[in-house]
């Protein structure tokens, strides 16, 4: 459809807050964070410190569409519940 | 009390963003809203921040954000606050929204200093958020004012040969209300700080020591390790100054307390790539020691304000 | 309210008449009563607005942005090295669309310091995409003031409007003007409704990256905001005259051109001073007219090309100078002629760093214009040969002594 050009009134750097503005980030990832449910004790530090808001508060479940899998969940965890798997091992 | 388990489940920074892996800011700016809540008007000067919010037309900062200009964090927010002023008298909102801004180290310590400065003597009614990465690292990693000593960065090959200026203090200095520092690795601390920052009326200053993986050239799992033994090292000092007076918190507190053992700033400098340049050199221990010395001299200077030391 | 001021201290006036809410704003001479106006009246109770006593003009048009894309009505003013200062900022209020209004009191750039007026300043800001308006008289002031607001915030332009007025022969002079009160404007000019808001509600991320798949279109919406203030500056003059009986022109204002054989082009109170030179010109039998351009952004190209058609010659008169080139009005009226007319246009700079401009010199120069003595370009007034003795004594002993 060809726009017509006097009905566009305004158009500026105005943006919408959406999940995955740089589009599905879980693509950039080379290790994967696993969690382990048995070693888990849901103390919430893996929580608190992902730099993504990529792990829930409710189950501690991983959103790995968009985790880039820096690693930071894997490396605080106290209880060394998550391992971090290097992708092509999947 | 404050637990990991108190504090709020909503993510008003939104997965998916254009940060680099391990990003400081990005965490910071989790912790933030966790503290601030929705009602925030956030105002990003040029930074990394400016990047990783994703790009037109879409954007992982789910309150309102205005990206401004790298020199104007204090003057914006003196107009923001000014027109929510205007807007509340003229019956248009109820609550004024909280104006946080959010600068690098170039955009508070070097460009946007007097910017900052005005606003504080202004009294502006505003949260003024520095996330210090010690170096421009939108740019490609070249050096500040708020880089330290020996510290490698493009423009400092060999090592910056000065040592970081100590804003935090200058802004002390304004007189303003409420001045804080905080590190990822202690993030109720961090919360804390925060919501007393937004009950206080008047300019408030919060500074994050932000470790930027690629720029200090350590992995990118490591950033809390890396804020955590920049605490532990003192090269970091966690304390707030509120009415006149400084409280050193968390690992800090400890540490001056005499509870923790301050571990040595080597253990900190061999964590990241960018002291590996100076170390390597002959002088190397010379910078270690004028830094380790550079510890007890911001301790000795924050005593005099902690009244049980003065 | 009939009054006798100072033109900075009509500014203030108009800017309380007009509801502004927030104004930052840092002084410079020649504007500093402008902002210790709005000060007096905010103190005395008798404005009600935030005064933001910004640190710099940096500060100044980033807390006027800020200010306005809250929703509330900004309004500042500067003047030359004060503009200068904040280019970056005036960039970014038309990028991020703040149809904020501020006053540019007209200065020469330094060095050397030189405090009184030419375009320079706001010349040099013609590319930002602020809408332009020069004015030639204390009424004038007032009444675009006013009418800037409405034509910045109209939701077809959304962008940010530069009221130009030229220092001390307006800023500082005493003349009576017609102040309307705040009541009497709020039907013409009703509180500021911005298209879209910073609200929790619906939170939205203004500013952010745009990549090269996307800036074209931001910036020709701009483009398409200046065009469509063309039409509303039409309508909003027009507007204004019925309620208020008071008209300067709409883009263009003219003076005697219906029948003339030269028009004379120039902004603010220079064209003031040719209407006068118009006058003894057509005593001595020369058909001379005046065409001031009060919008030189948006550019008023139609009323220039049909003017093209309507007189024999043009004498364009820039009290700025791009260098390396010509006077820019100069280029901007050929730019917009060409193509459609072939009469000959000739450039006088005049009016420099506040040089008094005579009607004696403008009836001399129009008659050689249209005799085809002038030159394409002449500097009207200055006499560079002569003028600076001292200078040229300093060099010679320079090359005495260092060769």
């Amino acid at each position: 459809m060809a726009d017509d050009i006097e009905s566009i009134e305004y158009v500026t750097s105005l943006s919408r807050p959406a999940k995955g503005c740089a589009g599905n980030t879980g693509e950039w990832r080379v290790f994967k964070p696993v969690k382990d449910d048995s070693k888990c004790n849901n103390c919430l530090i893996c929580w608190i410190y992902c730099p993504e808001a990529c792990i829930s508060k409710e189950g501690i479940n991983i959103d790995y569409q968009y985790c880039k899998g820096c690693g930071m969940c894997a490396e605080e965890c106290p209880t060394k519940a998550i391992e971090m798997i290097k992708e092509d091992k999947f | 009390m404050v637990t990991l388990k108190s504090l709020p489940e909503e993510e008003l920074f939104l997965a998916g963003s254009t940060a680099c892996h391990g990003c400081p800011s990005s965490l910071a700016l989790r912790i933030a809203f966790k503290a601030l809540g929705s009602n925030v008007l956030l105002i990003v000067v040029a930074s990394c921040t400016s990047v990783l919010q994703g790009s037109y037309p879409f954007s992982a900062i789910n309150v309102p954000l205005l990206n401004m200009a790298f020199a104007t964090g204090g003057a914006s927010a003196s107009g923001a606050v000014a027109g929510y002023k205007a807007l509340k008298k003229r019956g248009e909102i109820e609550e004024e929204p909280t104006v946080l801004v959010w600068a690098g180290d170039g955009g508070t310590y070097d460009i946007g200093i007097q910017s900052l400065s005005g606003a504080a003597e202004r009294e502006t009614n505003f949260i003024y958020f520095c996330y210090n990465n010690e170096m421009y690292s939108n740019t490609g990693t070249q050096r500040s004012g708020a880089t330290p000593l020996g510290a490698w960065t493009t423009t400092t090959p060999a090592g910056k040969p000065q040592h970081r200026k100590d804003i935090a203090q200058i802004m002390i200095a304004h007189g303003i209300p409420y001045v804080a520092t905080v590190s990822l690795a202690y993030p109720l601390d961090f919360f804390q700080k925060m919501q007393k920052a937004k009950s206080i009326v008047g300019t408030k200053y919060i500074e994050l020591l932000a470790p930027c993986p690629p720029g200090w050239k350590f992995p990118s799992s490591k950033t809390i390790e890396v804020s955590r033994l920049a605490v532990q090292s003192g090269m970091w000092l966690l304390y707030e100054h509120e009415n006149g007076e400084t409280r050193f918190t968390a690992a800090t507190k400890k540490i001056i307390e005499g509870k923790v053992r301050k571990r040595p700033v080597k253990e900190y400098l061999d964590m990241q790539g960018r002291f590996k340049p100076v170390l390597e050199k002959p002088e190397g221990k010379e910078a270690e020691e004028l830094l380790e010395r550079k510890v007890t001299e911001s301790i000795k200077r924050l005593k005099g304000w902690v009244p049980e030391y003065i | 309210m009939r009054v006798l001021e100072t033109g900075n201290h009509l500014v203030a006036l108009a800017a309380r008449a007009a509801g502004v809410e927030v104004v930052p704003a840092y002084p410079i001479t020649p504007q500093t009563q402008v902002i210790e106006k709005i000060a007096e009246l905010i103190a005395a109770g008798q404005m009600d607005a935030e005064y933001i006593p910004v640190e710099s003009e940096h500060s100044a048009c980033a807390a006027l942005v800020a200010a306005s894309l809250t929703g509330a009505r900004a309004f500042s003013a500067t003047s030359a090295h004060g503009l200068a200062y904040m280019h970056e900022m005036v960039h970014f209020a038309a990028g991020i669309r703040a149809p904020v209004v501020m006053v540019n009191v007209n200065r020469a750039l330094g060095p050397g310091w030189n405090i009184w007026c030419d375009h320079q300043d706001s010349i040099s800001q013609r590319d930002t995409g602020w809408l332009q308006l020069y004015a030639a008289s204390h009424q004038e002031v007032v009444d675009s003031v006013i009418q800037g607001y409405r034509i910045a915030e109209d939701w077809s332009v959304l962008l940010p409007h530069m009221i130009n007025i030229d220092a001390f022969v307006l800023s500082h002079t005493y003349m009576d003007a017609e102040v309307p009160e705040i009541d009497e404007v709020k039907d013409f000019l009703p509180p500021y409704k911005p298209r879209w808001k910073f609200d929790p509600r619906l939170p939205v991320t203004h500013g952010s990256v745009v990549y090269p798949d996307d800036f074209s279109e931001t910036r020709q919406s701009m483009q398409i905001g200046q065009e469509n203030a063309r039409r509303v500056i039409r309508e909003v003059c027009k507007e204004y005259s019925e309620l208020f009986g008071r008209w300067h022109g709409d883009l263009v204002e003219e003076y005697r051109i219906d029948d003339a054989d030269i028009a004379i082009v120039a902004m603010g109170t220079i064209a003031s001073e040719s209407k006068v030179a118009v006058d003894v010109l057509r005593e001595e039998g020369v058909c001379a007219g005046v065409f001031r351009v009060r919008y030189f952004r948006p550019f008023p190209i139609e009323e220039i090309r049909s003017l093209g058609h309507r007189v024999k010659s043009v004498l364009v008169i820039d009290r700025d100078y791009s260098y390396g080139m010509e006077g820019a009005l100069f280029t901007e009226l050929k730019g917009a002629l060409y193509g459609y007319s072939e009469i000959p246009v000739r450039n006088l700079i005049v009016g420099l760093g506040g040089r008094d401009v005579s009607y004696e010199l403008i009836v001399d120069m129009a008659k050689k214009a249209l005799s085809g003595e002038l030159g394409e370009i002449t500097w009207g007034d200055s006499r560079l040969t002569s003028a600076h003795r001292v200078t040229l004594e300093c060099l010679e002993d320079f090359k005495k002594i260092f060769g």
